[in-house]
C-alpha cells in the first residue's frame, strides 16, 4: 500500500526568503530515504513540504509539483487533511498530547477524525503501540498521561500516534536528535519493521544513522548563509557513503565541511 | 573574641585557602530581633512619641541595621549583604500581605455580627429603619443572576475571540480588534453602565415594555458583561499563545482539521489558565455598584426574574446599607461584604478544582 513519491522542480519560499530550489526526487515505495546535509540547508523544509505542513506556517508557500502515485498533492481541490492522514509526521522533540492519556494519545489521529466505535480503537491503538515496540511498557498504564513517559517512550508514543491512522508514507524529521543511544536504536529497529508497510522519509544530521538505516540518501547543500538549499546528490546509500560522484557530498560525509 | 578578629583578616579574593567560613550561630538573627523590638519598645516608650506600630517600624529598621552590623563583623561583607536583602524582601512580602489580613479581620469579624439564617433568608421588603432584622437574600439572588447571565454572554463571546485573535487574525482587521480589546479593559464601569442605560434600558427596551424603559437585572448583566469582555479575551489569548506550536503541528499532521486541532487538543491544554482568567473576570463583574444602580435599579424585594423590573446585587446592597440611616444598616453592610467575598472565593476554588479534574493526575 505505500506510495510513490515524485518532486518536480519544487521551491519553497518563507514570506520573500527561498529555502529550496528545483528539487527533484523520486522516492520508492516500501524504501527508506535518508536527507542529509549541513543546518540550514532545507532538509526539513522539504520534509515538510511533502505533507504540506510548510504552509502552516504565515508566509510560507511552495512551487513546482509534488505527486503521490501521480496525485498532485497541491492541486487546487485537494484536502489538505486527507493529504496528512495519507502522509503521516513524526517530529523532532516528541510532542504528545499534555491532557491526554497515552491510549487518547495513539487513537486521536483516528477519533478526531470521526471514529468512535470502542472496538476499532482499542484494536487500532493495541497494533500501533505493538508496531512501535511500546506496547509491552505501556500496557497496565494506558489511562496514564502519555507526558509522563520518558523522552525515547514518547517518541515511540508519536510514532505509534502516526501509524495508528495508517498512512502511506512517515516523514520524520530528525525523530532521534533528542533521545539516547538505546532509544534511538530501539527506533532504527522500529524504521526496519516499518519499512514493509510504509515509505519512510528521514531527515537526520548522524551520518551512521543515515548509513544504517537509508536504502537511498539525498544530500542536500547552500553555497552560503542566505541562499536557497539545492539538492547536491541522490543515490543508493551505499554509492554516497562509499563512491560519492560529487566532490561536495565526498567533502560533506568526510567531515571536511558542514 | 578579641583573637578571633585578628585571625580574620581579608584573604586575597582569587583563591580562599578554605571552603569553610564563620558563621553567625543559630540564634542570632531572633536575638538580634527581639533585641531591637526592646530596644525600640523602649525609645518609644520612654519619649512617649507613639505606640506599638512605630515600635515594630522602629524595630524592623533597628533589626536591619543590627544584623548588617552583627553578620558583617563575623561572616563578612558579602554574607552581610546577603543578609540584609534577604530580610527587605521578607518585609516587603509582609508589607504586601499585611492589608490583605487586614481587610479579612475586619471584614470577618464586623460581618459575623448579621451572619445568620435571616440574613440569608429575607429580603429587605418592609425592612423599615427601626427593624433589626432584614436581609440580603434579593441581593444575592442578583448577584448570581446577574453575574451568571453576563458570564454566559462575555465567556463564549470571548475565547471565539481569543481564537480569532490567536489563530486565524491576519493583519490590520486583528490588529484593531487587539487595540479596542485593550481601549475596553479602560472603560470605568460607571460608563458601561451609562451605555447600557443609554443604548439598551431607554432605546431599545421600550419595544417590548409597552413604550416604557425597562431596568432590569438583564441590563446590569449586559453592563457587566462589558466590563468582563476585555479580561477573558485577554487572559485567554495569552494562554493560547502558551501553548506550543509542537502540539497544533503534531494535530496537523494527523490530519486533523484546524478547527477540530484547536477545540481538542489546544483549548484542553490552554484550560487552567482560561479558567483562572473567567474568574478574575466575574470577581471583578461581582464586585461593581455603579452599573447595577443604573440600570437594574436596585429594588428591596426578591425578584428572581432577571428580565423585569428592578434587582439589586450585594455590592449595591452593600452601598445602600453603608449610606443608610438606620443603626442596624451597618451590620447589614458589613455581613453582606463578607458574603460577596465568600462567594467569589468559592466560586474561585470551584472553577478550579472542575479545571484540574479534566487534567489527567501524574
Amino acid at each position: 500500500m505505500a506510495k510513490r513519491i515524485e518532486a518536480s522542480n519544487v521551491t519553497a519560499y518563507y514570506g520573500a526568503f527561498k529555502a529550496i530550489e528545483n528539487i527533484n526526487i523520486t522516492v520508492e515505495p516500501k524504501t527508506v530515504t535518508a536527507l542529509i546535509g549541513p543546518s540550514g540547508c532545507g532538509k526539513s523544509t522539504f520534509l515538510r513540504s511533502i505533507n504540506r505542513m510548510h504552509e502552516v506556517l504565515p508566509g510560507a508557500r511552495v512551487e513546482g509539483s509534488l505527486t503521490i502515485d501521480d496525485q498532485d498533492i497541491y492541486d487546487r481541490d485537494v484536502d489538505v487533511t486527507a493529504v496528512r492522514r495519507m502522509i503521516g509526521m513524526v517530529f523532532q522533540r516528541p510532542n504528545p498530547f499534555p491532557t491526554m492519556s497515552i491510549y487518547e494519545n495513539v487513537v486521536a489521529g483516528l477519533r478526531l477524525n470521526g471514529v468512535r466505535k470502542k472496538s476499532i480503537l482499542d484494536e487500532a491503538a493495541e497494533k500501533a503501540l505493538r508496531s512501535a515496540n511500546l506496547w509491552d511498557e505501556v500496557m497496565d498504564r494506558l489511562g496514564k498521561p502519555g507526558a509522563g513517559l520518558s523522552g525515547g517512550q514518547q517518541q515511540r508514543l508519536c510514532i505509534a500516534r502516526t501509524i495508528a491512522v495508517e498512512p502511506q508514507v512517515v516523514l520524520m524529521d530528525e525523530p532521534c536528535s533528542a533521545l539516547d543511544p538505546i532509544s534511538t536504536l530501539a527506533i532504527e529497529d522500529l524504521m526496519f519493521q516499518l519499512k514493509d508497510k510504509f515509505t519512510i522519509i528521514i531527515v537526520t544530521h548522524n551520518m551512521q544513522q543515515a548509513a544504517r538505516v537509508s536504502d537511498r540518501t539525498a544530500f542536500f547543500s547552500i553555497e552560503k548563509t542566505g541562499d536557497p538549499g539545492r539538492l547536491i546528490e541522490y543515490d543508493n546509500t551505499q554509492k554516497i557513503f562509499s563512491n560519492p560522484s560529487q566532490k561536495k557530498t565526498e567533502d560533506y560525509i568526510t567531515g571536511r565541511f558542514g | 573574641m578579641t583573637t578571633t578578629v585578628t585571625s580574620h583578616r581579608p584573604r586575597p579574593a582569587a583563591q580562599p585557602d578554605t571552603l569553610r567560613a564563620k558563621r553567625l550561630p543559630r540564634y542570632a538573627a531572633p536575638a538580634i530581633a527581639l533585641a531591637a523590638l526592646l530596644v525600640a519598645a523602649v525609645v518609644v516608650y520612654g519619649a512617649g512619641i507613639g505606640g506599638p506600630v512605630l515600635v515594630v517600624v522602629l524595630g524592623a529598621l533597628l533589626y536591619l541595621v543590627g544584623l548588617f552590623v552583627a553578620a558583617n563583623a563575623v561572616e563578612g561583607r558579602r554574607a552581610a549583604r546577603n543578609r540584609t536583602w534577604s530580610a527587605l524582601i521578607h518585609s516587603a512580602f509582609v508589607l504586601a500581605v499585611l492589608p490583605l489580613a487586614s481587610v479579612a479581620w475586619t471584614l470577618i469579624s464586623k460581618g459575623v455580627e448579621r451572619l445568620d439564617g435571616d440574613f440569608f433568608l429575607t429580603s429587605m421588603n418592609n425592612i423599615g429603619a427601626r427593624d433589626p432584622n432584614g436581609g440580603a437574600y434579593h441581593a444575592i439572588i442578583g448577584t448570581l443572576e446577574q453575574v451568571g447571565v453576563a458570564a454566559l454572554i462575555s465567556v463564549p463571546l470571548g475565547i471565539l475571540c481569543a481564537i480569532y485573535i490567536v489563530e486565524y487574525g491576519r493583519g490590520k482587521f486583528a490588529f484593531a480588534i487587539r487595540f479596542f480589546v485593550d481601549v475596553m479593559t479602560g472603560i470605568p464601569s460607571i460608563v458601561s453602565g451609562l451605555f447600557v442605560l443609554a443604548f439598551w434600558v431607554l432605546i431599545v427596551s421600550p419595544w417590548f415594555n409597552d413604550g416604557r424603559p425597562s431596568f432590569s437585572g438583564f441590563a446590569a448583566a449586559l453592563a457587566l458583561s462589558v466590563l468582563m469582555l476585555p479580561t477573558v479575551v485577554r487572559s485567554t489569548e495569552e494562554m493560547l499563545r502558551l501553548v506550543p506550536a509542537p502540539l497544533r503541528e503534531g494535530a496537523y499532521a494527523l490530519g486533523v482539521p484546524k478547527w477540530k486541532t484547536i477545540l481538542r487538543v489546544v483549548l484542553p491544554t490552554a484550560l487552567p489558565g482560561i479558567v483562572t482568567g473567567v474568574m478574575l473576570a466575574v470577581a471583578r463583574a461581582a464586585g461593581e455598584t455603579a452599573p447595577v444602580l443604573l440600570v437594574a435599579g436596585g429594588g428591596a424585594a426578591i425578584n428572581f426574574n432577571p428580565f423585569e423590573n428592578n434587582q439589586s446585587s450585594l455590592a449595591l446592597f452593600v452601598y445602600q446599607q453603608a449610606g443608610d440611616a438606620s443603626r442596624y444598616a451597618p451590620a447589614r453592610a458589613w455581613a453582606a461584604a463578607l458574603t460577596l467575598v465568600a462567594l467569589v472565593l468559592i466560586l474561585t476554588i470551584a472553577a478550579k478544582l472542575l479545571a484540574r479534574r479534566n487534567r489527567l493526575g501524574r
